[in-house]
């Protein structure tokens, strides 16, 4: 008899535990923020210090959806995320072009890097731009990593090896992981290979590493963030004030300020740099 | 070899110190997974035993179904539990995609099959004759369901955990519809697979190890329970 | 027996299975207090009539009732379920207790708890088993597995009992204890029962009337004695027409030898009994020795009865001789016994047999 309650007590803890779970979402869902955005902003830790300061003053509960640009746009055009932040300029303009976006506003940089191994076999440290450390790899046959996953970061680098005048796809020492930017630098640290990658993230993960920055400060390295409200126009569904009170905290003076000063304890040197109010044309776009 | 090393140290240290993050993250995943094989508990005996029980045109190809069903793979469950939770899905009026909710719903289709298969097995496998034994002592139809059910509860209990063990381990599907959102969504593949992105190995290892002793003690359970045996 | 009401009663009982009949039972009756023993081989259809008659099966005709109203084979209708009990051959026990399982069909009436506690705990007792109470199914022999079986049937205070080859499985010394018990339980419950088996003994212990079965259809049905004493055919021969069996009343016991009365003549048998008691005997055709002359001065035997050779039956090395002293009495003699003896049907002969060749028990 002892055994036969226990599908007894196993619906009891059932029920229990669905009032628990319904209870702990009780927020009201237009409190509910759809973040898409790319995973160097999730992995450098820089949403973990601005989302809980702007939940505290807006009341909306973010989530943060962390996927490649690519992805977080394709959300955006279909209206399954409230608001982007993305980091893929060329992109960003066909997105907004198509309507999907009703605003989009500069947010942050900080910029890419080319790294590689200590060894460099391919002989690039201290080249001044990228086009000829793009060609010098690929003259080497040395191994280079691509993200491969339409992400900011793989846009950029496509865009790079079009300068560079150098078709990559196919050759064998080109490699595509599919894998976020974290991973994508194990994986070039594990193969002693080289790869473009956002300075932010380089940074919070190099202790392990053992890759060096090779190339840095071409103008064509500069990665710069947009926060895109999603057009609620386009889809009704979507939360627009909570995407605007989003977009306008990210521009906002405190904010910026806390963009501006984070990493500096970790790392010695900011990670990102507010942008907010400049003009396009200053950064080069 | 001192990254490793260094990990193991780390997780033994947030282990010991019951770190609050790493500590929700755990309680997360039970939840989310136990109420989703609770869920499937209902659906998979319920429907088990319906379709062990009962005769009809298609019964073998529906088995055959179920069975296959059991390999569903998560990630494809999550795709699908996606598109249907999209705002704009058939769904989206509930708004519950990247909430534990659709982390349930999600591991719920992907436990359900298993614990309905098993079941199938485990009421078909009971001594043929057991079932006009149960009405020859006087038993009403839904007694004698429930009397059947009572004896495949070892095997049914076994189905009970296969089908845990399947979705606290799989990160395909709550990555997808969850969105591993700090706090929220976060649970131990989740974050693994994160953490492991973010190059912080020793909370990673933590998570592995934290998943791995789940996994290991429901198996300890799991084999256990089966080697009891049926009396004559 | 005469004044006994009818319980079960089935007319033109079809089964059919797969196309072919696998029962046909024209006529079927079973009375309070009385026990039917259905004997036959393998695929008589001994257990489908059992199901049949649980309302377990439904019948492609006929009809079964139950203190004249029509039973109905549905899961839906318990009612007729409840007054009855079945006990298959397999024991199919839960995985509980011996309590447990003993309580199970009085759980399933929904009898309140302190009724099941004095039910279970009369039952155990009565069946033997009631030290056994607390110690899991799993963990039983085979005979108290079969003991807890026919307990959880016999603790719903049955009016019909239908067991099915209860005692198959186990060996030959449990076999016989728990036999005696389960007569035992019968006589004292009063209830009626119907026993499929293909041991005869366990018929004559059990029984009070025969059906012998073949091939789905009944070849015999009668009383015990009157099966057994005179088979119709070979095959009733062959699985009943073995065995001398008939009834008698105990006249005088003394220093373990019992005189006994069979049809106005005395018997001398090795047992125990007291005087005015009815009992059974059996003896082997084996141990009935035929002679031409009275073998009063030659041999030992304290049974010798005159009497006439009725029929012969030949079965190739063995034969029977059917023969009627006053009471029917089957020898066996070989073929060349047979030739020596020069007897036909309507011969007159001595039959005689030892004392401790006669099997005796008590009738319920």
């Amino acid at each position: 008899m002892k055994r036969l309650n226990t599908l007894t007590l196993l619906m009891a803890a059932a029920a229990l535990l669905g009032a628990f779970l319904t209870a702990s979402p009780a927020k009201a869902a237009s409190k509910n923020l759809i973040l898409a955005t790319t995973t160097s902003t999730q992995d450098s830790g820089l949403l973990d210090v601005l989302i809980p300061v702007f939940e505290k003053e807006s009341g909306y509960m973010v989530k943060t959806i962390a996927v490649g640009s690519g992805q977080a746009m394709a959300m955006g055009e279909k209206g399954e995320a409230d608001v982007l932040l993305v980091h893929s300029p060329e992109a960003e303009k066909k997105f907004m072009d198509k309507g999907a976006g009703s605003s989009r506003r500069l947010v942050m940089h900080n910029d890419f890097v080319i790294v590689g191994p200590a060894g460099d076999p391919a002989k690039i440290r201290g080249e001044k731009t990228s086009a000829e450390a793009f060609k010098k790899i690929a003259q080497s046959g040395s191994i280079f990593l691509s993200r491969g996953d339409n992400s900011g970061t793989h846009a950029k680098e496509k865009g790079l090896w079009k300068g560079a005048a150098v078709t990559p796809e196919g050759q064998k020492w080109y490699q595509q992981t599919g894998l976020g930017m974290g991973q994508t630098l194990n994986v070039t640290a594990e193969k002693k290979g080289y790869t473009l990658t956002d300075r932010a993230t380089y940074l919070a993960l190099k202790k392990g590493l053992g890759l060096e920055i090779l190339v840095e400060g071409d103008a064509k390295l500069l990665n710069i963030y947009h926060v895109i409200e999603v057009n609620t126009a386009k889809w009704p569904k979507v939360n627009g004030p909570a995407g605007k009170a989003f977009a306008d905290f990210m521009v906002s003076k405190k904010a910026q300020e806390m963009i501006g000063k984070f990493g500096v304890d970790k790392f010695g040197a900011p990670l990102f740099f507010p942008d907010a109010g400049k003009k396009p044309e200053s950064m080069g776009l | 070899m001192d990254l490793i090393l260094d990990g193991f140290r780390m997780a033994w240290h947030l282990l010991v110190t019951l770190d609050k993050e790493v500590l929700g993250v755990t309680l997360l995943s039970l939840k989310v997974s136990g109420l989703a094989t609770l869920i499937s508990l209902l659906i998979g005996v319920v429907g088990g035993t319906v379709i062990a029980l009962a005769e009809f045109p298609g019964k073998r190809i529906l088995v055959s179904v179920v069975n296959t069903s059991m390999g569903l793979p998560p990630v494809v469950v999550g795709l699908f539990v996606t598109i249907m939770l999209w705002r704009n899905g058939p769904f989206g009026e509930w708004e519950i995609l990247y909430t534990p909710a659709a982390m349930v719903i999600a591991q719920t289709v992907i436990a359900s099959p298993i614990v309905m298969g098993i079941s199938i097995a485990a009421i078909q496998n009971l001594p043929p004759n057991l079932r006009l034994q149960i009405l020859a002592l006087g038993a009403s139809r839904p007694q004698m369901v429930w009397l059947l059910v009572r004896e495949a509860r070892l095997p049914l209990l076994a189905a009970i955990m296969a089908g845990f063990g399947g979705v606290i381990s799989e990160v395909g599907a709550s990555i997808m519809v969850g969105g591993n959102i700090k706090g929220y969504t976060r649970v131990l593949t989740t974050a693994t697979v994160m953490e492991t992105g973010k190059g912080n190995f020793d909370t990673a290892i933590a998570l592995g190890i934290i998943l791995l002793l789940i996994c290991f003690a429901i198996n300890y359970l799991l084999t256990l329970v089966q080697q009891r045996e049926r009396p004559r | 027996m005469s004044a006994a009401r009818e319980l079960l009663q089935a007319r033109g009982l079809v089964v059919r299975r797969g196309g072919a009949e696998v029962l046909t039972i024209p006529e079927f009756c079973l009375h309070e207090r009385e026990s039917v023993a259905l004997i036959g081989p393998n695929g008589a259809g001994k257990s489908t009539m059992l199901l049949a008659l649980a309302s377990l099966l439904k019948p492609s005709a006929g009809e079964i009732s139950f203190l004249g109203s029509p039973v109905i084979a549905s899961s839906g209708d318990t009612s007729y379920r409840r007054r009855i009990a079945m006990v298959f051959q397999e024991p199919l026990l839960f995985d509980a207790t011996v309590f447990d399982n003993v309580a199970s069909g009085l759980k399933i009436r929904g009898v309140p708890g302190d009724e099941i506690r004095r039910r279970v705990g009369e039952t155990l007792e009565r069946f033997r088993i009631d030290h056994l109470a607390g110690r899991s199914a799993r963990r039983l022999s085979g005979g108290e597995v079969q003991r807890t079986s026919l307990a959880r049937a016999f603790a719903t205070k049955p009016e019909v009992v239908l067991l099915d080859e209860p005692f198959t499985a186990l060996d030959p010394p449990t076999r016989h204890g728990l036999m005696l018990d389960l007569a035992e339980v019968m006589r004292e419950s009063g209830c009626a029962a119907v026993i499929s088996t293909h041991d005869q003994m366990e018929a004559l212990r059990l029984a009070d009337r025969m059906i012998v079965m073949q091939g789905g259809r009944v070849v015999q049905s009668g009383t015990t004695s009157e099966v057994t004493a005179n088979p119709v055919n070979e095959f009733a021969a062959s699985f009943v027409g073995m065995e001398n069996v008939f009834s008698g009343v105990v006249v005088s016991a003394g220093e373990g030898v019992l005189v006994l009365d069979v049809a106005g003549q005395h018997l001398e048998v090795v047992g125990s009994g007291t005087p005015g008691e009815r009992v059974v005997l059996c003896a082997h055709p084996e141990h009935v020795v035929v002679t031409t002359v009275d073998p009063h001065h030659r041999t030992s035997a304290r049974n010798v009865f005159p009497g006439k050779v009725s029929r012969v039956l030949q079965f190739g090395a063995v034969n029977k001789l059917y023969l009627d002293c006053g009471f029917p009495l089957v020898a066996s003699v070989t073929s060349h016994a047979l030739q020596d003896l020069g007897v036909a049907a309507g011969s007159r002969v001595f039959a005689s047999f030892k004392a401790t060749s006669v099997h005796i028990f008590r009738k319920g």
